[in-house]
């Protein structure tokens, strides 16, 4: 682990990979540490202390905190009930060289982990760990992504939880709000969690 | 209750408060005012909590009605047509009318008890990118007021610096990505004057000069950043990080303004010019 600096109230932590990175968030959490917000991400993760927060003795303490057992594969995994009529789907599975029921069989058996949020509110990246998954983004990003489309770039699939531009591979859609303000947690899909998709007729 | 009606909303007005801090992991950015400090000081000047949400008024133009005699105050930009960093009561029926600033960007109304709209995550605050909160001020919105069991503060004034339309000096520390730009690429950051893009927002201030060359190419894995971070995008051209940042970005960041120096670059007009220094200026 490196600790980079992040302005006079965060430091950022840069690991080698993102198991690296799940395993220390899970300590992080655990851990009774003066911050406002811990934010982790594909290979960092950022550390914002609170208002009063000695940066210092802040990153001594980060430096004892050994990485734990990330949770996403003990815990019961949360089921996304999906359906696979995305407008990319034929795309997507040329550009990983496979049939699209090949890549449908694939996506719903892969064990996804959500890896980091951002994006949006409840924008969820998921990493999975049996495949390889590297989907090149759609040359020209969409202006307009309907809420709910199940989407793949990069070793990354998603769901988003509202209208908004991007650029992912569309390959279906999700039976089930990704962020909704009236639930508790209002986002589905929080980082570190273990997560399947099921397809739903 | 006391409500406040809206006569004309201005080009952007917003209810903020101190945003919702501890769910960026969740995708939620922080959000709420831009200047935390005229933010804070225009609630103490009515003798409210400083967590209670006040209005943001970008280039003056809000108008205002009250029902009911109120307390308030306005920090920040100086609106022409308005008392400025002092106490004073709208009476009910009288129109409140907040000409434009010669010099500042954002200018803080509070009104006593707080603007009391229904939060959303723990937070009254507008968030412009992720569209959580209320929605930016029109004519004809009511907002209703809350009660403070603070006492007035029986301050007449407050004696603080003003926003100013001078060249804007600011300290920056090294980023997280520093080390994508050369030494020459620095002394570029840190010497050359830069103006302030009409493209800027609540997301950031967007500055135009001589673009900064990277060290290196390829794409940065996206990582968090809080305000005062200053991305480099392949155009070179600097992105200094407000309020409504988003959580992660992937652009290398090769500078931080300090914390609380982000709040006078919160007050930047575009047009207006700004440099970047290593040594510290306050």
């Amino acid at each position: 682990m490196r600790i980079l600096p992040s302005g006079s109230r965060a430091l950022l932590l840069e690991f080698d990979s993102l198991e690296d990175v799940l395993a220390q968030y899970a300590a992080l959490q655990d851990a009774d540490l003066p911050v406002l917000d811990i934010v982790p991400a594909g290979r960092t993760i950022l550390v914002i202390g609170d208002r009063d927060a000695d940066l210092r003795s802040l990153a001594g303490q980060l430096e004892t905190i050994e990485p734990g057992e990330h949770s996403g594969h003990s815990g019961a995994p949360v089921e996304v009930p999906v359906r696979y009529d995305g407008e990319d789907l034929a795309d997507a599975a040329d550009a990983l060289g496979c049939s699209t029921d090949e890549l449908v069989r694939r996506h719903l058996e892969e064990q996804w982990t959500v890896a980091f949020c951002g994006f949006a509110p409840g924008f969820g990246y998921l990493a999975g760990t049996k495949f390889e998954w590297d989907t090149p983004r759609r040359e020209s990003p969409r202006t307009k992504v309907p809420a709910g489309s199940l989407a793949l770039a990069g070793e990354f699939t998603g769901v988003y939880p509202r209208e908004s531009p991007g650029g992912w591979q569309l390959i279906g859609h999700a039976l089930v709000d990704a962020f909704d303000l009236d639930r508790d947690p209002p986002a589905l899909l929080a980082p570190g969690a273990s997560v399947r998709f099921v397809e739903s007729s | 209750m006391t409500t406040l009606t809206v006569v004309e909303a201005g080009a952007l007005s917003t209810v903020q408060d101190f945003g919702r801090p501890g769910q960026a992991a969740l995708g939620i950015g922080r959000s709420g005012a831009c200047d935390r400090g005229a933010h804070r000081l225009a609630n103490a000047l009515v003798g409210n909590h400083p967590t209670l949400a006040t209005i943001e008024v970008t280039l003056g133009g809000l108008a205002l009605q009250t029902d009911e005699d109120v307390v308030v105050a306005t920090t920040g930009a100086r609106c022409p047509g308005v008392p400025h960093l002092a106490p004073f009561t709208l009476s009910a029926g009288e129109t409140l009318r907040l000409g434009f600033p010669p010099a500042g960007l954002r200018t803080y109304l509070a009104v006593r008890g707080g603007v009391d709209v229904e939060p959303v995550l723990g937070s009254r605050a507008s968030d412009i990118l992720s569209g959580l909160g209320p929605p930016p001020l029109e004519a004809g919105a009511t907002l209703p007021v809350g009660t403070s069991p603070r006492p007035e503060p029986g301050v007449d004034v407050a004696p603080v610096p003003e926003p100013s339309g001078d060249r804007l000096l600011v300290q920056v520390t090294p980023g997280p990505r520093r080390d994508w730009f050369d030494d020459a690429a620095w002394d570029l950051l840190t010497s050359q004057v830069y103006e302030v893009d009409s493209q800027s927002n609540r997301v950031g201030v967007r500055l135009t000069g001589d673009p900064l060359p990277r060290l290196r190419e390829g794409e940065l894995v996206s990582e968090g950043m809080v305000r005062g971070a200053i991305q480099i995008p392949p155009s070179g051209l600097p992105v200094l990080f407000l309020a409504d940042h988003p959580v992660t970005g992937g652009y290398p960041v090769i500078a931080y303004v300090d914390d609380l120096d982000v709040d006078r670059c919160a007050q930047l007009r575009p047009g207006q010019e700004i440099r970047f220094t290593t040594t510290a200026v306050r």
